[in-house]
Formats: structure tokens, sequence, C-alpha cells
């Protein structure tokens, strides 16, 4: 029987500084079997030297590779790419992909990417999105941080950090980049890249479901970065899903271009199963229902990263607006 | 579908999910999405009247955002709702403004 794809095909966004080894990871995952059934849209076919592994010439803009990888280069626009991907499998012209890996260019702020998944009026019920990995170089990294907006907020959104060039790096300098990506983005679990085996396969999946595990942890203090910093809430009481909407989109509305991250494990009144949020600037993935909760702690936890805002307006904000719900007393 | 511009299926907004698999959502139900919709307007009028302004559903699909003059307008969800509150009061609606959670408080706290 042939498989069908999935009603939504999970996109991952590559992303990372100009020179953070975006390219050679993706030439180790493009080669990687488990890639078989996934499509990769990126910017430049040549720069990433695949025709060792071509298979056959679709056409000037797409090949498919002997890894099973379909690999497409996008000219103009991103959306017209996609709509002629999912068209052409549709039609059984492509083999059936079951996800897709977008490469975005060194110096693009990843969101209008995501924007795109969310808002074009084809796209939005075909695909959705699964999570931003992030190169992050181990020897620049630092000085990039310092001196690039860009690159700031490509590891603030990230779901998963690829440490790349750990192996020419001096040490001190790694663990000083190690602690200041924690600090700045502690939910997203951080795999070296020269040291550790590449799996492919859980890579991608981990930008959908890694983070549920990584955000248990309880005690993030403040970390501020410039004027990025990551902070979090966390609430002993059930919270009323209610008023946390109609909070998170007022906040959204006004102050979304400056928070970069907003995730969280919430426990909700009513509610035996914890429900997990997700969101990137203005945009709010559909909530997740988890099927438990990731570990004995059973409070609410937000995280949030944000450029230019003072956590604790955040923090009372959120209270605030918590207490306009609280049960009425008998 | 969208009442303001008659286009079919509509941007879905994230408090609003269509029911599916690992989704969470209120939208399953008339009578969960009818006990949503009451708790939404409800909230929402708390933190409007700050502004001056009022919510109430309209016809069980939409909700109608007045003004205390007066002018109205028709919004979807919670996502349309905070940009039309702002183009009807002409002023911003901002959640951190220490001048509107000290009023917010005060009258709810």
């Amino acid at each position: 029987m042939v498989e069908h794809p999935p009603a939504f095909t999970p996109v991952t966004l590559l992303t990372g500084f100009l020179g953070s080894g975006k390219t050679t990871l993706l030439r180790r995952l493009l080669a990687d079997p488990s890639l078989g059934d996934t499509a990769v849209i990126i910017n430049e076919l040549g720069e990433v030297g695949i025709d060792h592994l071509l298979v056959e010439r679709l056409d000037d803009q797409m090949v498919l590779l002997n890894s099973g990888c379909l690999c497409c280069t996008v000219r103009g626009e991103l959306a017209a790419a996609m709509r002629d991907l999912y068209s052409r499998r549709e039609r059984g012209v492509l083999p059936p992909f079951r996800r897709l890996v977008i490469e975005s260019t060194g110096l693009a702020d990843p969101f209008p990417v995501l924007s795109t998944l969310k808002g074009d009026p084809v796209l939005r019920h075909h695909f959705r999105a699964a999570g931003v990995v992030t190169t992050v170089d181990a020897v620049n990294g630092l000085s990039q941080l310092d001196r690039h907006i860009e690159s700031v907020r490509q590891a603030a959104i990230a779901d998963v950090i690829v440490l790349t060039k750990t192996d020419l790096a001096e040490a001190a300098t790694a663990a000083r980049l190690v602690a200041r990506l924690g600090a700045m983005n502690p939910s997203a679990p951080l795999v070296r890249a020269a040291e550790e085996p590449l799996d492919a396969d859980a890579l991608l999946r981990a930008g959908g479901s890694g983070w549920p595990r990584a955000i248990a942890e309880p005690t993030i203090a403040t970390a501020a970065h410039g004027s990025v910093r990551a902070f979090s809430i966390l609430v002993d009481e059930p919270l009323d899903w209610t008023a946390f909407g109609v909070w998170l989109t007022m906040l959204l509305n006004r102050h979304g271009a400056k928070i970069l991250r907003v995730k969280g494990i919430l426990a909700l009144r009513g509610e035996e199963r914890p429900v997990a949020v997700h969101g990137v600037q203005h945009l709010v993935h559909a909530p997740t229902h988890l099927s438990h909760w990731p570990d004995n702690d059973r409070r609410s936890r937000l995280v949030f990263i944000v450029e230019g805002i003072e956590p604790d307006l955040i923090r009372r904000s959120f209270q605030i607006f918590n207490r306009l719900s609280a049960p009425v007393a008998a | 579908m969208c009442s303001l511009c008659g286009v079919l299926g509509a941007n879905e907004h994230w408090a609003d999910a269509a029911a599916r698999e690992g989704v969470y959502t209120r939208n399953v139900d008339s009578v969960r999405r009818r006990r949503e919709r009451a708790d939404r307007v409800r909230l929402a009028n708390r933190v409007l009247a700050v502004y001056g302004m009022r919510l109430s559903d309209w016809q069980g699909a939409s909700f109608l955002l007045s003004t205390l003059t007066g002018k109205s307008e028709i919004v979807e969800d919670l996502g349309h709702l905070w940009p039309a509150a702002e183009r009807l009061s002409g002023r911003l609606c901002d959640p951190l403004a220490p001048d509107f959670l000290a009023r917010l408080g005060d009258d709810h706290g």
C-alpha cells in the first residue's frame, strides 16, 4: 500500500549566521539516508556541492539525491517554491516527501519564513512549522552575537542549537559561548556537530518535540544578553485558559516584534494533561495537548526570550490578568 | 469565513484552533464553544472597560466591538480584537503600560 504524506507536512527551518557552518551541516544532512523522505529547499545547489550524491536532475531547480532526498533551490518567492513542491507531490510527479527543511540565508531574520507558513492561503493548509535549527560557530560565535542582532535573534528562536567548529575553537572560548547561549535560550538543546555523530532524523524531530522536556528546568534566572533576555514565569495554581488567551494576544499585538520566543507548559483549570504553547514574535502555533507531564513538577512554566522589554513588566501584567479569572469564593 | 472580505477559510487563530489530533482547543462542540465565547466576552470586557469599549457576541460566529460613542466593528477572533480596539479607541492597548495595569489591578485585584 502506498503511504500517504501527512495532512500537514512538518517544516524545519535551518538558520545560522554567515559562515557558521550551515552549508557543511546541510552537506552532512543531505548524504544521510534517514533524510530519504525529506525535501530540502536551499539557496544555491552549487554551494553545497552535491554532484557526487546526484541521482537525477528533475529540472534546473530540483534534483534527486541518492539518499532519496529531494533538493531544490528557491528563485524569487519561497512561497512559490513550496507551492510548486506541494503541487508536484500531489500530482505524483515527485516522490512523496514527508517533511521539508528550508535553509535560510545567513543574514535573514527567520521570522518571515515562519510567517509565510502561517499566512499563505495555500501553504497554511498543508504545511506546519516544526522547529528551528540554528548553527552557531564556536570560533566566531561570541563576536557575532556581540556585533549582529540577526545572530542573536537566530540563536534566540532556535529549538535546537548546533554548535559548529568546536574542534577549531579553544576550549575556554567554546565554554563561554555555551554559557552565553544557555543563558539566552535556556530551553534549546545544544548539539556539538564536530564531536558528536549527527543523527539527522533526531535533529529534525527534536526541533518539534524536544523542547517540552528542556523547558521543564524550573530555575531559569533572568539572563541578560545586551538587550535580549530570557526569563521564566512559574505559577503554582492552575491557569484559566481564556484569561491566558486574552493576555497573550494583547501582549503580542503590541509587543510581538520584541518577544522573540515564548514557550510554555501550562496546567489549566479543569484539565488533567498539560498544554504546550509555542510562539515566535507575532506567531503562535496551535496549542499542543501533551499526553503527560515531563516530570513531577505540575506547575505552569512559561519561558520568554525578549528584546528590550523589562521582564518584571511582563510578570506583573501576567499576574494581574491571571487574577481577573480567579474563581469567585462561594 | 472572514465576514469582512468574504474569503473562505480565513487564518486559524491559535486560541480557536480547529479540533484535530494533538491540538488543544475548546472549539470542539457547540456547548464548549459557546461557553468559551461567553467567558472570553466577560474577561475581554474587564480589560476593554479601561479603554471605554465593550465586546459582545455576534451571532455566535463573530464579536461586536463598540465604543461608548457608538463606533463599532465586527471582529473574528482575539487576533483581530486588539488591532480593532486600537483603531476604534485611537489609543494603544498596551498590557504592559503601568497606568493601564494600575487601573486593571485596582478594579479587579
